[in-house]
């Protein structure tokens, strides 16, 4: 019922919205609760596991009632508060976990059978028969389960991330925050101000209490605008500050208001990464229900979610509320109603001590015992000194006290201390590093109390910072000390709620603790309390209290449960933001990529780089027609391919050879300049790092080729070694990938090619096998490599990346014009298998030299990098598993990669195991399928006749085992 | 989490891989013994408290770091320079 | 007292007075056959099957905090058998069989659900490579089907085909893949230690190991001195500590490994899905949240909580993989102390002191090792011998280079896994 008067709402802009299919209005300022209220709409959602009918409990992001689901199709989102969804124009919200409809809910059912489903049943249950639990029991569970639903289909919202640095965080702009945030400011800090509200002023927006000579939230206004025109000031509502993290980061997410989230373009919610050298942590503290039986009725509420409404939202929840709490703040509550002309049952205070200057019935020693109704509160039994009553009433507002909000202190495993005053836990100094608690949350409960105190910690924590602040003046405010007498729950039958969402009753617990599970964290397992999306805000203290209680312990012996990030939950979507599609990782490019393109070849994921699959001629409908025109053009002409994508490493200083000796097995520092060599590089365990080929371009200047795959690895590898280990060596390294495009033109006809782009031609003398040096090519200083990864005649021309395109575009018209062309990754793979050159397939990791047949690259006359763990005996046992090749012989003809191999008429079983098959290919050449495989003792079974299983595609195919370079064993080609 | 780079400044973890125990610094002999290789290579003291491992300012200077740590609280304690150690040193 | 479904009704009718504790509390003895170290899964089961299979029934479970509050209490909770490399094979596939049989063994419902973990591959060359590890699972008895993209988008099409950086080539289906739930293992192998006699002694935390010539003796504890003729150390997360107190350094580095769940949602995820391109997994529990993880944050920990990087990178996998949990809320996230070993395999052995065994190193797959784990080093406890589907999880692999179980492939040294 909106009240005639008062509230921070723009009673002029009305805003239609609709709830479960019915049209309702609003006001500007409103949330979908308070407006919900404003129409009399008590019943919110379902409870999770009996489907209770519920109300809203809260005023803020802790609400485990009213959860609803906003939007259609990909624009669905689940389980959004509506006591924090902001009133816009259209929104259209449904109820959720209820089915036909949230009135008349089936599976409202669950709670007739209450008694079968308590705390752990499924535990002891659906056993049998075995295949009845995937069949029949899980899918029960798990439809009756969940709460709102996922769209299925693909996010389309813009979500965005952000980072920020700051002198001054301060998390909450409650009194305590604004004062902390405004002393911070005027002593020259940059500060950043969050709050998860929309608004600043946090519980002086709820109350009507004063600061200064002005009303609370006026007051807050005000400094607000004033904080707002500084320039070291940034203030960030409608953010939550989310966790806290190591070395002063924190998280925190950002919602777009609706106006904003509306604009083309804008990001619904942003993900923060703040990091501050100081932290005021001015969270609040949040209001804990009294279990009583059924107190899960709409319509029972907690008091200062009800003053929030009246005073706020200028909402009454009811016609005829009564109050109900353990401490003075309940009696604020009845003020404020009776202030708002709202018709007030009664006050019961627990405590039999309490007085009232209210003109209201008052029961002191008195206690709530039951709620009555079904879909709303009806009417409230009530235990006084006297005996039984029973009052009508449509809302009670409950208080059994408040809990500092201290879950951002327990972050870094920090856990809170009981304070026995307060009947709650506070923040133990000192959690967070860097990081100083003040005001409500703090344990501070009066409003002078909480802007003193907030302007006094963020003096403390300049002074950390070598600022100083200036005397901060306090403005006059209530300062009324905060006195109560814990009760947790109130004796009596039925049921008393504790998690409302979880449906965990305080039975629940009595039982868990008979049942042995007495440790808290056992407990909150066991029957899921705390677990909801509200994490045990409303609920854990005083779960804590009943499972003190009933294994007779005190509260700070029990202990508590860990409080983890987020504060509040995080749409996946935020903290992801930016990975959806080709966002998750960059994009690398060649300078031939366009080129590639424009003739059609498939583009393929190479690590983070693109590549050409294949280059399909017209009449080609298959890739394998494209590939074997490919190899034969190498093996016949020429072709041409872009190699730029293997990482290059500069190499300079007169350190160079003597570290390249220490990271090769082999030599380097009697390399001759202009001449490359073929190098092997281990990890210190003995295993196979990386290949590829190292060139002398000076005394003092060498150039390695690292595999596409390991580049990142081996330039860490080689500052490692060098720092770390040989920091003596007067060497540098850069990564020069990107400064140099490199295409291998392979083919007998690959020096005529060149000779056509070269200013000055080469010969096989003037550049044989293995030379390298630099050439022009027009007019263009480059470098070339006589180097063959095809085992033809081959080399490899590299130019700065500027001139990559037009080379690359010059090389293969060139090559078109004598028989050749560019070639892909499928031609250069099969061009390999032919020749048993190795690639990741094959040095997975796992491989020592040994099993690749270059054991004899391991210098004996020199230490380097693994040689000591490649000597292990594991590591030499001739029982390996060796490098071979295969070939089918029998009927069947394909091999795949990834079948493994058996002697021929040994069962296919573990225990039987040879080996397996790396890379596959067809050769043209040869006119065969062949295979590299791993076989055990593999160099001493050429010949012999064995059994390749693939169970998984169904294949069984016997092949020989023979030496892995197929093809020119005697290397002849590639020196012609 | 953030580290300082004696080179650069501090900087967001991000910017670091991590390769562990510092250990990795003393590298023994080629011929030292298997245990002694074994012990370089595998044994950790792995300690619940100050540790000093060993950080490459990846996407920065390129810089390899000692970084003494607490691995409980994760409190960064001091950075260094790996090359400033030199082999044995550590 | 038995659990069934007729009891929960019985129960019911009768005000649910009747239910006794899962298992007692019980005072520590001064004297015990066997004293495990450690009341997580592992120890648990350990405790358990030495106590099935093996009929000795004077053992104390040392814990030092509450049973199972170490990794047990915060994993993702999947259950697979799909390994290739001989010694994890025939383990993780013997552990698979225990499992199946769990329920109807331990009288505990731990919801194991065979619900299908399907491995994504996103290249030519991960398909070869998940190709030799299906094959490697199929020679081993257990199962494992090859999917193309279409098999794919049959089972998961809400997967981003079109879009995603790195595209779907394909997946290996291992349907007797799946998840439990894991405080329930636990908490049924308790039960079933407690119920054949098993002293479960929580809050009490070893300080030292007695060793007299080479002998182990017992252990001091902070609850006194209790004797020993046997003791079994399986304390993940903490191993190097407690192998400390003998004198060993292990083979280990801690690490953290951050989770995440989601707020409840309708069922949308049916699988186990991972990423073979990014570091994500992800399923849904029966209470409906979304649970997934990625890798460590990589550095050492100890402080079971890690940061944002990881927490982000992993949540970017998640929306480049399948872009419709984008509206999901993460509720709660966590971390776990790793045992990482060099080569990323376990260690179940014999220590250099006589009657003090080893059960470490699980890295971050634990979870579905526990039946297999407790098994086989019950076995070994028992009898001095190596239980076969375990005898390659040696101690000494790394110094001699025999039998290293790199299934990754980054190498047998620390930090790469």
């Amino acid at each position: 019922m909106r009240l005639g008067k008062g509230g921070q709402i723009d009673r002029g802009q009305r805003i239609s919205f609709r709830f479960d299919g019915h049209r309702y209005e609003g006001c500007v300022g409103d949330t979908l609760a308070s407006a919900l209220l404003a129409n009399d709409i008590r019943l919110m959602g379902r409870s999770f596991k009996y489907h209770r009918p519920r109300g809203v409990l809260t005023a803020g992001s802790e609400e485990p009632n009213a959860l609803v689901t906003l939007g259609q199709g990909a624009a669905q989102e689940p389980n959004l508060r509506a006591t924090t969804l902001e009133l816009h124009d259209g929104l259209e919200a449904r109820s959720q976990n209820a089915w036909p409809s949230l009135d008349l809910d089936l599976l409202a059912v669950n709670d007739l059978a209450a008694p079968f489903l308590s705390a752990g049943f499924y535990y002891k249950t659906f056993m049998w028969p075995r295949a009845f639990w995937e069949k029949l029991y899980e899918p029960l569970i798990r439809r009756a389960a969940g709460l709102g639903a996922l769209s299925g289909q693909a996010n389309t919202d813009r979500y965005a991330r952000a980072f920020a640095h700051c002198d001054l965080l301060v998390i909450g702009a409650g009194p305590a925050g604004l004062m902390a945030a405004l002393t911070a400011a005027h002593a020259g800090a940059d500060v950043i101000l969050c709050d998860e509200d929309t608004r600043t002023g946090g519980r002086l927006n709820a109350e009507t209490l004063s600061v200064g000579d002005q009303p609370g939230a006026d007051w807050a206004a005000a400094v607000t605008a004033d904080l707002a025109a500084m320039p070291n000031v940034r203030i960030m509502t409608r953010t939550t500050v989310t966790g806290a993290y190591d070395q002063g980061t924190y998280g925190a997410l950002e919602r777009a208001s609706p106006a904003e989230a509306a604009r083309p373009g804008a990001a619904k919610e942003t993900f923060w990464n703040i990091v501050a050298r100081r932290a005021v942590l001015a969270a609040g503290a949040l209001e804990r229900p009294i279990a009583f039986r059924n107190n899960d009725r709409p319509g029972v509420m907690m008091a200062g979610a009800v003053r929030a409404y009246i005073n706020r939202w200028a909402v009454s929840p009811g016609q005829a509320v009564t109050v109900f709490g353990n401490n003075d703040n309940a009696h604020r509550t009845a003020a404020d109603l009776l202030a708002a002309g709202v018709h007030v049952t009664a006050l019961i205070d627990s405590r039999p001590e309490a007085t009232t200057t209210l003109d209201i019935p008052f029961y002191k020693g008195a206690q709530v015992i039951e709620a009555h109704g079904r879909k709303r509160l009806e009417a409230v039994s009530i235990a006084t000194t006297s005996g039984i009553d029973k009052l009508r009433t449509d809302c009670l507002a409950m208080s059994g006290g408040w809990n500092p909000t201290v879950h951002l202190t327990c972050h870094m495993n920090g856990r809170p201390t009981w304070n026995d005053t307060l009947a709650s836990f506070t923040p133990t100094p000192g959690a967070i590093p860097g990081l100083v608690a003040a005001g409500a949350c703090n344990g501070t409960m009066s409003t002078h109390g909480c802007l003193a105190e907030g302007a006094r910690v963020a003096a403390q924590t300049l002074a950390d910072l070598g600022l100083t602040a200036a005397e901060a003046t306090i403005p006059a405010a209530e300062d009324t000390p905060y006195r109560i007498t814990p009760l947790w729950t109130v004796p009596g039958k039925g049921r008393a709620w504790l998690d409302f969402q979880n449906d965990v009753t305080v039975k629940d617990v009595k039982q868990a603790a008979l049942e042995n599970f007495r440790s808290v964290e056992h407990m909150k397992r066991y029957t899921t309390q705390g677990m909801a999306t509200d994490q045990g805000k409303n609920s854990n203290v005083a779960a804590l209290a009943v499972l003190a209680d009933a294994t007779g312990r005190g509260i700070p012996e029990t202990g508590t449960t860990t409080f983890r990030p987020p504060y509040a939950p995080v749409t996946i979507a935020a903290m992801g933001a930016g990975g959806q599609g080709a966002g998750f990782a960059p994009q690398r490019f060649t300078t031939s990529h366009r080129a590639s393109l424009a003739a059609g070849a498939p583009m393929i994921e190479a690590g983070l780089w693109y590549r050409p699959s294949y280059f399909p001629k017209a009449g080609e409908t298959t890739w394998r027609q494209a590939c074997d025109r490919e190899v034969m053009m190498v093996r016949n002409a020429v072709g041409i391919c872009d190699v730029s994508t293997l990482g290059k490493i500069d190499i300079k200083g007169p350190g160079a050879g003597a570290l390249l000796d220490f990271v090769y097995t082999n030599m380097f520092s009697t390399l001759p300049v202009g001449r490359v060599r073929y190098g092997l590089m281990l990890r210190e365990d003995g295993h196979v790092m990386d290949d590829g080929t190292t060139a002398r371009l000076g005394p003092d200047h060498y150039v390695m080729t690292t595999t596409t795959a390991a580049a990142g690895q081996v330039m860490r590898h080689l500052d490692f070694v060098h720092q770390a280990l040989r920091p003596d060596l007067d060497v540098s390294f850069c990564s020069v990938t990107e400064h140099w495009a490199q295409f291998a033109v392979a083919g007998p006809q690959s020096r005529d090619l060149l000779n056509k782009l070269l200013d000055t031609p080469i010969d096989n003398e003037s550049f044989p096998f293995m030379a390298c040096g630099d050439v022009a090519v027009q007019g263009v200083a480059g470098r070339l490599f006589r180097i063959s990864f095809s085992g033809e005649h081959a080399y490899e021309i590299a130019v700065p990346a500027r001139y990559g395109e037009s080379l690359f575009k010059l090389l293969v018209g060139l090559a078109e014009t004598m028989g050749g062309g560019a070639y892909g990754l499928e031609a250069l793979n099969v061009l390999r298998i032919e020749k048993g050159f190795i690639t990741h397939a094959e040095i997975h990791g796992r491989t020592t030299a040994f099993d690749i047949g270059l054991e004899k690259m391991m210098s004996p006359k020199k230490d380097f990098i693994g040689k000591a763990a490649a000597a292990r005996p594991g590591l030499v046992d001739p029982d390996r598993e060796q490098l071979v090749g295969l070939k089918p012989v029998g009927a069947v003809k394909q091999l795949t990669a990834g079948a493994h191999l058996f002697d021929r008429d040994a069962p296919a079983t573990r225990e039987n195991d040879q080996g397996y098959v790396t890379s596959v290919g067809f050769s043209p050449t040869l006119e065969s399928v062949l295979g590299l495989a791993f076989l055990k003792q593999g160099r001493s079974r050429q010949g012999e006749v064995i059994r390749m299983v693939d169970h998984l595609r169904q294949i069984e195919t016997l092949c020989e085992v023979c030496n892995p370079v197929f093809l020119d064993p005697e290397g002849g080609r590639a020196r012609g | 989490m953030r580290i300082t780079c004696p080179i650069c400044g501090e900087r967001d973890r991000r910017e670091f891989y991590y390769q562990g125990d510092a250990i990795a610094l003393r590298r023994p002999d080629a011929d030292d013994t298997p245990e002694e290789w074994d012990a370089y290579l595998h044994l950790r003291d792995n300690p619940a408290g100050v540790t000093r491992d060993l950080w490459y300012h990846e996407t920065g200077c390129g810089a390899w770091l000692v970084v003494t740590r607490n691995t409980v609280t994760h409190e960064v304690l001091g950075t260094a320079l790996a090359s400033d150690h030199g082999t044995g040193a550590a | 007292m038995r659990f069934s479904g007729l009891r929960v009704l019985t129960e019911g009718l009768t005000g649910n007075r009747g239910w006794g504790p899962h298992w007692r509390d019980p005072a520590p003895k001064s004297d015990y056959d066997i004293i495990i170290i450690g009341g997580g899964g592992h120890g648990l089961s350990t405790a358990y099957y030495l106590a099935r299979e093996h009929g000795l029934t004077n053992i104390a479970v040392l814990e030092k905090g509450y049973i199972g509050s170490g990794n047990i209490g915060r994993n993702t909770t999947i259950v697979r058998a799909n390994y290739f490399l001989p010694g994890n094979s025939e383990f993780y596939s013997h552990s698979l069989k225990l499992w199946e049989g769990l329920e109807a063994d331990l009288n505990y419902n731990v919801m194991h659900s065979q619900r299908g973990l399907i491995n994504l591959f996103h290249s030519d060359g991960q398909r070869d490579a998940f190709a030799r590890r299906g094959n490697a699972m199929i020679n081993q008895g257990d199962d494992a089907v090859l999917l193309d993209r279409d098999g794919v988008r049959k089972h998961l099409p809400y997967l981003d085909f079109d879009n995603t950086r790195f595209p779907i080539y394909g997946g290996l289906l291992h349907p007797r893949g799946g998840t439990a739930r894991h405080d329930a293992v636990a908490w049924g192998y308790a039960r079933g230690a407690d119920q054949r006699g098993v002293d479960l002694i929580q809050n009490c935390e070893v300080t030292g190991i007695d060793i007299e010539n080479g002998v182990v003796k017992g252990v001091q504890t902070t609850r006194g001195a209790i004797r020993a003729k046997k003791v079994g150390i399986v304390v993940a997360g903490r191993s190097g500590q407690v192998a400390a107190m003998a004198g060993m350094r292990l083979p280990i580095e801690s690490h953290v490994l951050q989770a995440f769940v989601t707020e409840g949602l309708k069922p949308v995820i049916d699988h186990v899905i991972s990423f073979g391109m990014g570091h994500f997994y992800i399923s849904q529990s029966d209470k409906g949240g979304l649970v997934f993880g990625g890798d460590l944050d990589f550095y050492a920990s100890y402080a079971s909580r890690g940061n944002l990087p990881m927490v982000e990178h992993v949540m970017e996998a998640g929306m480049t993989l399948m872009p419709m949990i984008g509206k999901a809320k993460v509720l709660r996230s966590w971390g776990g102390i790793m045992d990482m070993t060099p080569d990323g395999s376990p260690i179940i052995d014999k220590t250099p002191v006589d009657g003090l065994y080893l059960n470490c190193g699980w890295c971050y797959g634990g979870f579905k090792a526990v039946p297999g784990s407790g098994f086989s080093f019950a076995h070994l406890i028992a009898t001095d011998t190596h239980h076969a589907p375990a005898a390659r999880f040696r101690l000494d692999r790394f110094r001699t280079g025999r039998g290293l179980m790199d299934e990754e492939g980054t190498g047998s040294q620390h930090n790469l896994h």
